[in-house]
């Protein structure tokens, strides 16, 4: 199963820094967000980010991770030189790590 | 029991403007707040000032508030925006000239002053929060130094009866926290009120954002009619608890979905969502559907103020060239990549002195950086480079017009760009050493 089919994602900026929510579409699915979606499964996806430093907040009462990557915007919108520049793109990229039911533990996301 | 109605009129400086006409026609609203000062604008401001002494506010200024003041004034919608950036007391002259020119004559304009501290930032030494180094080391590349006021200029302002309130660098949920403040006469200590109104604030801030905007994926989260997206009112009890909505029949929706994204969104630390009057603790927030567009919010706990102000210090950084050139049909992938790749020789044999380069194509890894999946029947080569000199800046583009004739076969659609960097850094200043004043125009 995608995230996708669990959660759905906003992401914001505030210098080099990204922040990515995700949040479950049903309470009981916050259980398997916060055993799926973990700081080692969120940077091994995003690899290619780049990403200096990751922070994970797990909100219970909304059924949400907050996501802090540090490092993860080449500088930040206002000197950055990617197309991208806020990296508002970034969250949805989550959305087909594989995740819940189904899911093999050994096997990687994407290669 | 008392409550306030306060409506978000814009969320970034390039907002649609017709949302907050709608909010003031119908939207039965005290207050109207437009969020309009991204943390860069205001350095851009300042250089525009240095140009035009009547100049360095937001460009559309004029263009809102002569939509809006009708409306607002035949409704007694009072006003409160960080439209001012640099120059507040200018901004506030082209309101009372607008509304004049509207028939407006006895509106009373107030502008919040005091939030440039460049003199004392480029004066002093300060640490640089996000990244290592002081603001020395910036030297006499800073060209603007913001620290971010709180409410108290603005509930100011509110009392001594401005029907609008103009300022500089305010914390964003500030402008709604203010009106609040002055509405219920909250104690400046009243730690979990104030928290509570930095909720609205926060939820508010980004207008659209919370009612259906930002949100929409066709048949995961499909959200009605976005081009005549609803922008969001509070409706906000004097204990601060409040009701997120917005004018019924305007496109959009409010759920506790688009609620529970603009709630966490750009919050660092969901326990400790710093503000210049509050820190707020968003971790206890419940949200509950209170009817069709309607979610009640309550539960942000609050913790005493800090006592230093955040301050934005612009600076120059140099100059970005870019260029993009599209390729489609089969191998357009291939003949991309050998697009940038000649573009990087060139840059090299003609000695443009590049620090830093990006190149990606479009359709591929631009944004993503993953650069796998189905090869794309179309794909746009850009090259993006940071370089000293504008005139090194604009060789990047050229170089990527260049490949018309001498690149790949098939190139079209060339654009190019180039344009001074200003880069922001952020430092502390302790709030006595900050001195927020008000001044009215007529």
């Amino acid at each position: 199963m995608r995230l996708g089919e669990l959660a759905h994602v906003r992401t914001g900026d505030k210098g080099d820094v990204s922040q990515v929510s995700v949040i479950a579409f049903r309470a009981e699915d916050f259980a398997v967000l916060r055993r799926d979606v973990t700081v080692a499964r969120l940077l091994a996806h995003l690899a290619n980010l780049d990403v200096q430093e990751a922070t994970r907040y797990e909100l219970p009462g909304l059924g949400a991770l907050s996501f802090v990557l540090r490092g993860a915007l080449r500088g930040g919108v206002t000197r950055s030189l990617s197309l991208d520049a806020h990296g508002k793109t970034l969250g949805a990229q989550l959305l087909d790590l594989d995740c819940g039911a189904g899911r093999h533990p050994d096997r990687p996301d994407r290669t | 029991m008392k409550s306030v109605r306060i409506g978000a009129g814009a969320g970034f400086s390039g907002d649609r403007i017709e949302p907050a006409v709608e909010l003031a026609e119908r939207g039965q609203l005290d207050f109207l707040a437009f969020e309009c000062l991204a943390e860069r604008t205001i350095a851009l401001a300042q250089a525009a000032r240095r140009r035009d002494p009547d100049g360095g506010f937001d460009p559309l200024l004029e263009r809102r508030m002569a939509a809006v003041l009708p409306a607002a004034r035949a409704n007694g919608v009072r006003i409160v925006t960080n439209m001012g950036a640099a120059n507040p007391r200018a901004a506030a002259r082209v309101v009372v000239r607008t509304a004049a020119r509207l028939g407006l004559h006895d509106l009373r304009v107030a502008a919040v002053l005091g939030d440039d501290v460049e003199a004392l930032i480029v004066a002093g030494d300060f640490p640089l929060t996000d990244r290592a180094g002081t603001s020395r080391d910036l030297g006499g590349s800073i060209v603007s130094a913001n620290a971010y006021l709180g409410i108290a200029p603005i509930v100011e302002a509110l009392q001594q009866g401005a029907d609008i309130v103009i300022t500089g660098r305010v914390g964003d949920p500030a402008l709604f926290l203010a009106p609040l403040v002055h509405a219920f006469g909250w104690a400046e200590d009243d730690w979990t009120r104030l928290a509570r109104g930095t909720l609205v604030g926060h939820l508010l801030e980004c207008a659209g954002q919370v009612t259906g905007g930002y949100f929409a994926d066709p048949g995961v989260k499909d959200v009605p009619d976005l081009a005549r997206l609803g922008f969001p009112i509070a409706e906000v009890d004097e204990d601060g608890d409040a009701i997120i909505t917005k004018v019924a029949g305007s496109g959009g929706k409010v759920t506790i979905a688009t609620c529970k994204e603009q709630l966490l969104y750009e919050v660092l630390d969901p326990a400790a969502y710093v503000q210049p009057d509050v820190v707020s603790d968003f971790t206890g927030v419940h949200l509950r559907q209170a009817g069709p567009d309607r979610v009640a919010i309550a539960g942000a706990a609050g913790k005493p103020r800090p006592a230093a102000l955040k301050v934005s210090i612009g600076y120059q950084d140099g100059f970005i060239g870019e260029g993009q050139i599209s390729y489609a049909g089969p191998n357009a992938v291939a003949r991309g990549r050998l697009a940038l790749e000649i573009v990087r020789e060139r840059l090299a044999l003609t000695g443009v002195r590049v620090e830093e380069i990006d190149l990606s194509l479009i359709g591929v890894d631009s944004v993503s950086r993953r650069g796998v999946g189905p090869e794309p029947s179309e794909v746009r080569a850009r090259v993006a480079g940071r370089t000293r000199s504008l005139d090194e800046a604009r060789q990047i583009g050229r170089e990527v017009e260049a490949l018309y004739t001498n690149g790949p076969a098939g190139g079209g659609g060339a654009w190019m760009g180039a344009h001074e960097v200003i880069a922001v850094a952020s430092t502390l200043i302790d709030r006595e050493r900050v001195r927020p004043s008000v001044a009215f125009e007529s």
